[in-house]
């Protein structure tokens, strides 16, 4: 005979379907679909009924139903967009080659598809633009924060300037940044846009801070027992930070980037927002600006997708995390 | 003979808000090589503050430690210690936390094999061979000390420091450290200074047992010999009359001369205590 088995979180379902559920199975099944579900389907409800009693001056406030067509038309439109796009290269192909049977000493000229982004190119861009700027910041908080640990003196040095600018919102660095991208970086064939430099940079900034102040606490933390096991074997410095400093702050390190991380996508939003620069941001801006009946299902529908990004990137940290830090208790939910 | 490891005069003082407090005052002591040696006294006297000099984790503000007439300036690997809470690495396996230290003392020495087989018959010396490759998490406090004494055993030290090795072990465990840890220094022969609260295991496994004076200023107050044979057997010792003698004489010196009123609930300043002792 066969035997079965199911990962634990199965177990409910399997007695269910067999119809023996044991208490705790219940208990189980509650906690992971039937609460969850509820509360869900009481959001809906509480959103339809307050939604029918707000008129703004672009129709009446979204429903669920409203917000749902929506995000088909969007996915309509995506596809009418990509078919377009297909048919452009076709007809551009067919002429080329029909051309180059009539003049084979012609040079062909390939052209762009310069259709508007749809929704899903507005997505692809906004999340390579949040993570370039993530690199980036952990690029440089990484090392600096293990510094900052290490020596009271660059603390010191360092602590004023960190508490000074951690606080400071995005928008107040935008114009700075902008101007700056602009005057730097000037070139006749750029590699990236302007506009991708800046909200890269601005994200930069702002998502440094949890990593930078994680980084170091983790480095000052370091039991002074295992810095005597260190001193004991005259480990040098560099030894000494990549055996004992840098694994025993591996922990509090992907504390700071988890939460860099969920920072750096709520400052992108924002940013490209303002800055009009390509991204979820400004297909929010647009549609607000477009003001049609559609526009705040539409907006609705970016809002969710926002949401749900986010919370994507952060189980993405959290897997990486699981897998590459040694105290497994360190993982929070 | 001229002694192995020699302290002359050593003093240490802290400096604190309300002042220098000194910590240990004139600690002279001569321990020859092979020698088993443990440290005991109250809490607070300074027990630790010796073994980290000897370890040159601390600097001694008076007088001085020479090992093998060379002066103690730094901590290295020569002195080894084995620290109350077992200071694993706790990312690294059994195997990899000796091996670290076998690589750190021996990396121009070996060859990659013979590297290996240096960390797996460290950890076979002290029993452990069959958890080489769990991670400290995985294995028991005994286990974790056993490792860390493989650890410092594997370094090849002239003389193993072992601050309360097993003070956090359950009786059991400390009994079956206690017989494995005889059973290396047999072998090995090597110098041992081990810090103890245990008053029958400073006679179970010393050649000497130094006993501290309270602070302030603590020094040594007596030294004991145990002249006992060895191989020593916990059982057959419980009714030794020299035995008996030892701990009688330790428990003396510890509940008699240096008696120690812990005030409570709250504690005392070690200034204030030693006002109300003067008066």
């Amino acid at each position: 005979m066969v035997t079965l088995t199911f990962p634990t979180w199965m177990e409910p379902y399997r007695a269910l379907a067999t119809g023996k559920m044991s208490g705790e199975q219940w208990q189980a099944l509650l906690r992971q679909l039937i609460w969850p579900v509820m509360g869900m389907a009481i959001f809906l409800l509480l959103w339809q009924l307050a939604a029918q009693r707000i008129d703004t001056s672009l129709g009446q406030f979204p429903g669920p139903v409203d917000v749902w067509e929506q995000a088909g038309s969007l996915i309509d439109e995506h596809q009418a967009s990509r078919a377009k796009e297909a048919a452009f290269h076709e007809r551009q192909e067919k002429y080329i080659a029909s051309r180059l049977q009539q003049q084979p000493e012609w040079e062909p000229v390939y052209r762009e598809y310069t259709g508007a982004p749809t929704f899903f190119d507005q997505i692809g861009t906004s999340l390579i633009t949040v993570m370039s700027g993530f690199l980036l910041a952990s690029m440089i908080a990484i090392p600096l924060g293990i510094v900052i640990g290490l020596s009271s003196t660059a603390h010191a040095a360092m602590n004023p300037l960190i508490q000074l600018f951690k606080p400071v919102s995005p928008l107040a660095w935008l114009p700075l940044v902008t101007m700056v991208v602009s005057a730097v970086y000037v070139t006749d064939d750029p590699l990236v846009a302007k506009s991708f430099l800046t909200s890269m940079f601005t994200v930069s900034l702002c998502c440094l801070w949890p990593t930078l102040m994680n980084t170091s606490v983790g480095v000052t933390s370091v039991s002074q027992d295992l810095t005597n096991v260190s001193r004991v074997l005259r480990l040098n410095a560099l030894s000494h930070v990549r055996k004992i400093v840098l694994p025993s702050a591996l922990p509090m390190m992907f504390t700071g980037l988890r939460l860099s991380l969920g920072i750096a996508w709520m400052v992108l939003i924002a940013a490209e927002m303002l800055a009009q620069n390509p991204g979820l941001g400004k297909f929010v801006w647009d549609e607000f600006q477009n003001g049609s009946s559609q526009s705040l299902g539409r907006i609705m529908v970016a809002v969710i997708v926002i949401g749900l990004i986010g919370f994507l990137l952060d189980r993405l940290m959290l897997m990486l995390q699981r897998a590459l830090v040694w105290d497994k208790s360190s993982v929070q939910r | 003979m001229k002694a192995l490891l020699e302290l002359s005069n050593v003093g240490m003082k802290f400096d604190t808000p309300k002042g220098t407090f000194e910590a240990l005052k004139d600690v002279n002591l001569k321990i020859d090589s092979g020698e088993f040696v443990s440290l005991i006294g109250h809490s607070g006297c300074g027990k630790s503050t010796v073994l980290n000099i000897v370890a040159g984790l601390l600097q001694a503000t008076d007088g001085g430690v020479i090992l093998d007439k060379h002066e103690v300036t730094e901590p290295g690997p020569e002195r080894a210690v084995v620290f109350q809470n077992h200071s694993l690495l706790p990312w690294l396996t059994s195997f990899e936390n000796v091996e670290l230290a076998v690589k750190q003392v021996f990396k121009k020495t070996k060859s990659k094999a013979e590297i290996r087989d240096w960390v797996e018959h460290n950890l076979e010396l002290v029993h452990m061979a069959h958890a080489m490759h769990k991670k400290p998490d995985e294995i028991s406090g005994g286990m974790k000390q056993r490792v860390g004494i493989a650890r410092a055993l594997a370094m090849q030290p002239q003389v193993l420091l072992m601050d309360e090795p097993f003070g956090a072990l359950d009786a059991l465990t400390r009994a079956h450290l206690q017989d494995s840890l005889m059973e290396i220094h047999a072998q090995l022969g090597t110098t041992v200074i081990m810090i103890t609260h245990d008053v029958d295991e400073a006679v179970l496994l010393s050649d000497r047992i130094v006993m501290m004076t309270n602070g302030p200023s603590a020094t040594i107050g007596e030294i004991l010999e145990v002249k006992l044979p060895r191989p020593r057997d916990r059982l057959a010792l419980a009714d030794d009359p020299t035995f008996v003698r030892c701990r009688q004489q330790v428990l003396q010196f510890l509940y008699e001369k240096q008696r120690k009123v812990e005030p409570l609930p709250k504690r005392e300043s070690p200034k204030a205590e030693a006002d109300r002792k003067r008066a």
